[in-house]
């Protein structure tokens, strides 16, 4: 380990302690707003993790989140919570698989819009099973997890998708991820099996997803569909990780942090006007920064010192 | 010598176009052998079908005495199948090292970390391109892409080779140097599928040649006497020269 990668580990070890002490120096509100904060952190990093190398625009998010949230709402009376988390990455598993395997042969477009079908679909089986079989349409969690609780496991989450993602960068996998971007016939001459290799990075992002949605359930004690497969919350996602750059391991950090506390704060003095401000944010992003700030960033800093940026590559920042 | 690669009965069509017909020959171990024919001929098209970058519409290919018609690329590479393109396909955003290095990490063996380093360096060297190794891979000429695309072929350290016009470009020293490179595969065994046009080429290196037009083998057997034939030579220079 080098002194300079040594330092970075430190930096990102003392961080950490930081934020996981937060909960006993700052109030309540601090750690409702941390929570959400985090749990964006996680979704536009776990989202890039699968979105950033194979350029498929997934809106799904807000699917697989749900169904981690209904999965603890259904089992947190019957299971112990540690196997509930569990089984909610099964199912999220499970699910990603299956869409997987019938929908990475999409591509572009197509890919958005099923992607986008796919979160309504589950939502309406959802309701239709609880109004028709269940005869209810919300549920109750009672979970003894306090807020706390919720933003330790949120934050842990946090910290072990970036050190995934980081550690793709430099695996195997991550070098197969750059020749497929690179030149998919190439790829495949190699050796590389490349439905394999997205289908992997994409349940390995769906699980991650679907955890965020299952910690932070108990939250809302009572949830029902229209709550949790919230389409904002995949548009939101995408803008976040968008903003900060899919190619850089904290790019979707750096954009979900502000863009979190701008809607936050936009909500709360205009309920009105958020739906319309969030799609002019979202256009402003695409159009002025495509690649992202970091990507925007590093080129300026560049130009200033005379030197070019090579292209984008995963987990150099670490 | 026992056959390497059997192609029996290939057809290709795309939509109402049959770009190979019928198509029948087979390369022994060790063997060097030309695939020739005039432009549009389908002798990119059975490269294709061999490497698994098409699926054959009929007939059957055989490896080492294993079906392999139909299967994708990444199933065939591993088995000793590698390949270069006639248009290079280079990987522009990795160094030129980090090219032949992808070849080593999925390939046979999934070599990766420093012993993957040290054979792609070793290749480097092999096609003439010691030193370059850091450099950027769009950054270098067209001519040192080719090798470069040569060298992660060869990487692989496959049974069958198949080169799409690798010659072609070259100065008459580069061409030279490339001959020798082929003679110098061909002595450690390796069989090679050539596509070439051009004829100094074949004839120093192929010791057989199987002639295409519009998609039908019309000619197959010993270089010097395939280039006599008659069919050939209408099919290269049109009915006038016959
Ligand atoms: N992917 C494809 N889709 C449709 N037609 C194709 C495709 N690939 C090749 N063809 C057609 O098949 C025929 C044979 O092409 P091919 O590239 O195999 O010829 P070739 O012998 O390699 O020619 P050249 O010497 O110019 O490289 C041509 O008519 C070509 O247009
Ligand atoms: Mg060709």
């Amino acid at each position: 380990m080098t002194l300079k990668s040594f330092g970075s580990v430190l930096f990102f070890l003392v961080v950490l302690a930081a934020l996981a002490f937060l909960p006993f120096y700052a109030g309540e509100y601090v750690v409702t707003l941390m929570i959400g904060m985090t749990g964006y952190v996680v979704l536009a990093t776990a989202w890039a993790l699968f979105s950033g190398p194979t350029r498929y625009i997934s809106l799904a998010t807000v699917a697989f989140f749900g169904i981690g949230a209904y999965t603890v709402s259904v089992l947190s009376e019957t299971l112990p919570y540690v196997l509930v988390l569990l089984a909610a990455a099964l199912v999220g598993l499970v699910v990603a698989l299956v869409v997987g395997l019938a929908t990475l042969r999409l591509a572009g477009v197509y890919f958005v819009i099923f992607s986008f079908g796919l979160a309504e679909l589950v939502r309406q089986l959802v309701t239709w099973y609880e109004v028709n079989i269940t005869g209810t349409l919300g549920r109750y969690i009672f979970l003894p997890v306090t807020s706390d609780g919720i933003y330790w496991q949120l934050l842990a989450l946090a910290a072990a998708t970036l050190l995934f993602s980081w550690a793709i960068g430099r695996s195997r996998l991550g070098l197969a991820l750059k020749v497929i971007g690179d030149d998919e016939v190439v790829a495949s001459h190699c050796g590389i099996n490349i439905a394999g290799v997205k289908l992997a990075l994409f349940s390995v992002s769906a699980v991650i997803i679907t955890l965020v949605g299952a910690i932070q359930a108990p939250r809302w004690t009572y949830i029902e569909p229209s709550m949790v497969f919230n389409p904002t919350t995949s548009f939101l996602t995408l803008i976040m990780a968008l903003l900060g750059g899919v190619d850089r391991l904290w790019g979707p950090l750096l954009g979900a942090i502000p863009l979190f506390l701008l809607f936050e704060w936009l909500s709360a003095n205009f309920p009105n006007h958020y739906p319309i401000i969030l799609g002019l944010i979202f256009i402003a992003i695409v159009f002025v920064l495509p690649n992202g700030v970091l990507a925007a960033a590093e080129r300026i800093f560049s130009k200033r010192r005379g030197v070019t940026v090579p292209a984008a590559n995963q987990g150099g920042a670490l | 010598m026992t056959e390497i690669l059997t192609l029996s009965g290939i057809s290709k069509r795309f939509g109402g176009l049959t770009a190979v017909s019928d198509l029948t020959f087979s390369l022994k171990a060790g063997e060097v052998v030309g695939l020739l024919g005039p432009n549009g001929s389908g002798k990119t098209t059975v490269m294709n079908m061999i490497s698994g970058f098409f699926a054959p519409s009929q007939g059957t290919i055989a490896l080492k005495g294993e079906a392999i018609q139909g299967l994708p690329s990444h199933r065939i590479a591993p088995k000793g199948v590698a390949r270069t393109f006639q248009l290079v396909r280079a990987l522009p955003s990795l160094t030129v090292a980090q090219n032949v290095e992808t070849a080593l990490a999925f390939g046979r063996h999934k070599l990766w970390g420093r012993i993957a380093r040290e054979r792609a360096l070793h290749h480097l060297e092999e096609v003439g391109l010691a030193g370059r190794a850091e450099e950027r891979a769009c950054d270098i000429t067209y001519i040192d892409q080719k090798r470069m695309e040569l060298a992660r072929a060869l990487a692989t350290e496959p049974d069958l080779l198949l080169l799409d016009e690798w010659l072609a470009g070259l100065n008459p020293t580069e061409l030279q140097t490339g001959i020798s490179l082929i003679r110098s595969l061909e002595r450690q065994g390796m069989t090679i599928l050539l596509v070439e046009h051009v004829m100094d080429a074949i004839r120093a290196l192929c010791s057989r040649c199987v002639v295409m037009n519009a998609g039908r083998k019309i000619a197959d057997g010993a270089t010097d006497e395939v280039l006599r034939d008659p069919d050939v030579v209408r099919a290269y220079l049109g009915d006038d020269h016959a």
